[in-house]
């Protein structure tokens, strides 16, 4: 019996017993490439640890709902979209390390505390498992950092190059997934309707953030992003899925800095504590020891 | 030829049937069953595994732990697709397990107490699942045998990442040596309850291996597990909580206590330490879930209406 | 003790006393039939099926959990409602029509309720 119609699919992987695979080798590769001229490496390793951190930050809330979706095609999407942000962030976190944050990847993620995170607040806070609310950061995270990575891939840093280029496809799947379930929800029954336009209106507050240019991305012209040139393209995709969705862009003041410092500074939320409380404890309970 | 005869003569020569194919009542009876089953244990399965994916104590691992559970929910999917071909729906199978009308594996029953759990599950749980598995990717029932096949490579990916994990642990700190010993003392003898009570217990297995649905005896599939186990927990310096189980050079196995049945009965009738915990979990979460399946179908509707009325 | 066998995946579940159901449609998201060509592949293959609400979802779904996102895999996603199939006709002689549906018993077409003996 030759059943097996899935050999000609799993070709070159050699992990190729994973479903879903993104290959789970360590990511020394690239990133041990040179800082470009003229670039201060504590600047880069920041602007990689604030990228990182969104990723990584995000991809702890998408594992919350594991056996939690709605239908089980979503949980494979979710899981999906986590694994893909994941495997940003460890490239992302390991090339900080390389640069001198940390010794590396996990020393980054399991070690320091909130005020040494770099990822802006639309990643951290929750969304007590309401799918609206889920799918309501997942399109302005995705649609954001889609513009951004967009941009980054003609940095001159080649490791930022090289996740822009492999992570605007991930990115540009998020996206529309995100999207085509905003027009479903707004655009389907009057409780859907009400429960999106709630959850719109809950994230809103987090999306002036997502514009403000940082003093490290100030001091990187040609490597990171400015992204304030973003949100043009943003509000163009955004105006583009509310009125699908017809739903209405809120109007809500911006969550407000603290002396002018925020997530980009390691100021956070409340919610980020918690975050790094589960994600770090058994990590922090056995120092030194390697999984 | 009738189509009973037809139906023997394909049994007969190991042939497939499929969804096509005239089936007695009963075979259709049994499969759904069991294929339903066997899916709901997937599902269910994802929980006590998913509860350590927030806390893994490395990026690497948090990955690793994410895309298995994830291939569960694929090979759960994989699994109602293929009982949906004997003309039940995904829904209704759904409900039966929310109900408590159709059962999953008891092994998930059980609470993973620590993240050596994760490592042991995929050792032991999962290299109980592939003895009982790999017979099935023959099962006579096309669509279940070719997910089986599906299932099956990405099952014992599974287990060697399991087996992978320990061997770091076990080359560790001895807190975590002592985790991965403290974790098999718990795992060890639900193991072993997965190929179900003895032989001489199981009248209905007959039937079921005439049908080519099952290939093997629990105790046969126990054993196998048994004997296969012993040098993998040799290699990682673990001790197996048997104090009775040797080498027999005579039947060339090894020789086994048996498990405490008795704690098997309370489990599968309810009594076990997460019976309600996982069921009401999936309640919640399929409860939770019906307003978006509804605005999503409700959504395809007024697309369809539009559609229809534009053309 | 009653039935248990090690049957299926991880095993020990009831094999009596097990609801297997009426086979009742539901309000559900429609069934999709799955049909992948691989990159070295000659023709589409079935695969199996999945649940998705429109279109749109079903081939997404289809991209996660039948080609691991592979690139360069052609896919394919049918209404299962919309495939009609012969039967193999020297296994069934006895089936009279020759177009019928891809599954056998007949369960994801709206019956109306009304109907006696369906």
């Amino acid at each position: 019996m030759s059943d097996n119609v899935y050999d000609s699919l799993a070709e070159t992987h050699e992990d190729g017993q994973w479903a879903f695979g993104t290959g789970f080798e360590d990511v020394q590769e690239e990133i041990t490439a040179p800082v470009p001229d003229g670039v201060d490496a504590a600047d880069l390793a920041q602007y990689c640890l604030m990228l990182g951190d969104d990723a990584l930050i995000c991809a702890q809330r998408l594992s919350e709902w594991v056996a939690n979706a709605p239908e089980l095609e979503e949980e494979v999407a979710l899981a999906n979209t986590a694994l893909d942000l994941l495997g940003q962030a460890r490239v992302l976190l390991a090339r900080a390390a390389h640069l001198g944050a940390g010794a590396d990847e996990d020393a980054l993620a399991f070690q320091r505390a909130e005020p040494e995170f770099r990822n802006v607040a639309l990643a951290e806070i929750g969304d007590d498992l309401d799918f609206a609310r889920a799918i309501a950061r997942l399109l302005l995270f995705s649609t954001w950092r889609l513009a951004l990575l967009e941009r980054l891939v003609t940095s001159r840093d080649p490791v930022l190059a090289a996740v822009a280029g492999k992570g605007v496809k991930e990115l540009a799947y998020h996206r529309d997934h995100a999207a085509h379930w905003a027009v479903r929800l707004g655009d389907g029954t009057d409780v859907s309707h009400t429960r999106m336009q709630a959850a719109l209106d809950a994230v809103w507050p987090y999306v002036d953030e997502l514009f403000r240019t940082s003093e490290v991305e100030a001091r990187l012209p040609g490597v990171a992003v400015d992204p304030a040139e973003t949100r043009g393209a943003v509000d163009a995709v955004l105006d583009q899925v509310l009125a699908a969705a017809t739903l209405t862009r809120p109007s809500r003041p911006g969550a407000g800095t603290i002396g002018g410092r925020g997530g980009r500074q390691g100021v956070h939320t409340e919610a980020l504590g918690h975050v790094l409380a589960e994600m770090q404890s058994l990590a922090r309970q056995h120092p030194g020891a390697t999984w | 030829m009738d189509h009973q005869a037809l139906f023997d003569e394909t049994i007969a020569a190991d042939q497939r049937i499929e969804p096509r194919d005239w089936m007695p009542d009963a075979y259709r009876a049994t499969l759904i069953r069991q294929i339903a089953q066997h899916a709901h244990s997937e599902i269910i399965g994802m929980q006590p595994e998913g509860n350590w994916i927030l806390r893994a104590p490395s990026l690497r691992r948090k990955a690793i732990l994410l895309a298995k559970v994830q291939d569960e929910a694929g090979h759960g999917m994989y699994l109602y697709a293929a009982a949906e071909t004997l003309g039940i729906d995904r829904e209704e199978l759904t409900e039966k397990l929310i109900e408590g009308r159709q059962k999953y594996s008891s092994i998930f029953n059980y609470p993973t107490l620590s993240y050596a759990d994760v490592g042991v599950i995929g050792w032991l749980v999962d290299g109980a699942a592939i003895c009982n598995q790999v017979p099935l990717c023959r099962c006579s029932y096309g669509p279940y045998a070719r997910a089986m096949i599906r299932i099956c490579k990405e099952e014992s990916f599974h287990q060697r990442q399991g087996y992978e994990l320990l061997l770091a642990m076990v080359r560790g700190t001895d807190a975590q040596r002592e985790m991965v010993q403290e974790s098999t003392n718990r795992w060890w003898w639900p193991s072993l309850m997965m190929f179900g009570p003895p032989d001489g217990d199981s009248p209905n297995t007959q039937q079921s291996m005439e049908w080519g649905i099952k290939r093997h005896t629990n105790d046969e599939l126990r054993q196998r597990f048994v004997d296969m186990t012993v040098p993998q927990a040799a290699a990682l310096g673990v001790t197996l909580p048997d104090p009775d189980l040797r080498w027999n050079a005579e039947r060339g196995r090894h020789d086994y206590s048996q498990p405490d049945w008795t704690e098997f009965k309370a489990v599968i009738s309810g009594g076990g330490p997460c019976n309600a915990q996982r069921l009401a979990h999936r309640r919640r979460a399929h409860d939770n879930g019906a307003w978006v399946r509804e605005a999503a179908l409700a959504h395809a509707e007024k697309q369809a209406r539009h559609t229809e009325a534009a053309a | 003790m009653s039935e248990f066998t090690a049957e299926g995946g991880h095993g020990a579940v009831p094999t009596t006393g097990v609801d297997t159901g009426r086979g009742t449609p539901r309000r559900s998201w429609p069934l999709y039939e799955v049909f992948v060509r691989g990159k070295r592949g000659l023709n589409h293959v079935h695969v199996g099926s999945l649940h998705a609400p429109d279109d749109e979802m079903a081939l997404r779904n289809a991209r996660d959990v039948y080609t691991r996102r592979n690139e360069g895999v052609s896919i394919w996603v049918v209404r299962a409602e919309h495939i009609t199939a012969s039967s193999p006709a020297e296994k069934d002689p006895f089936f009279a029509p020759s177009g019928d549906k891809v599954y056998r018993h007949p369960t994801f077409y709206v019956i109306p309720e009304d109907v006696p003996h369906l």
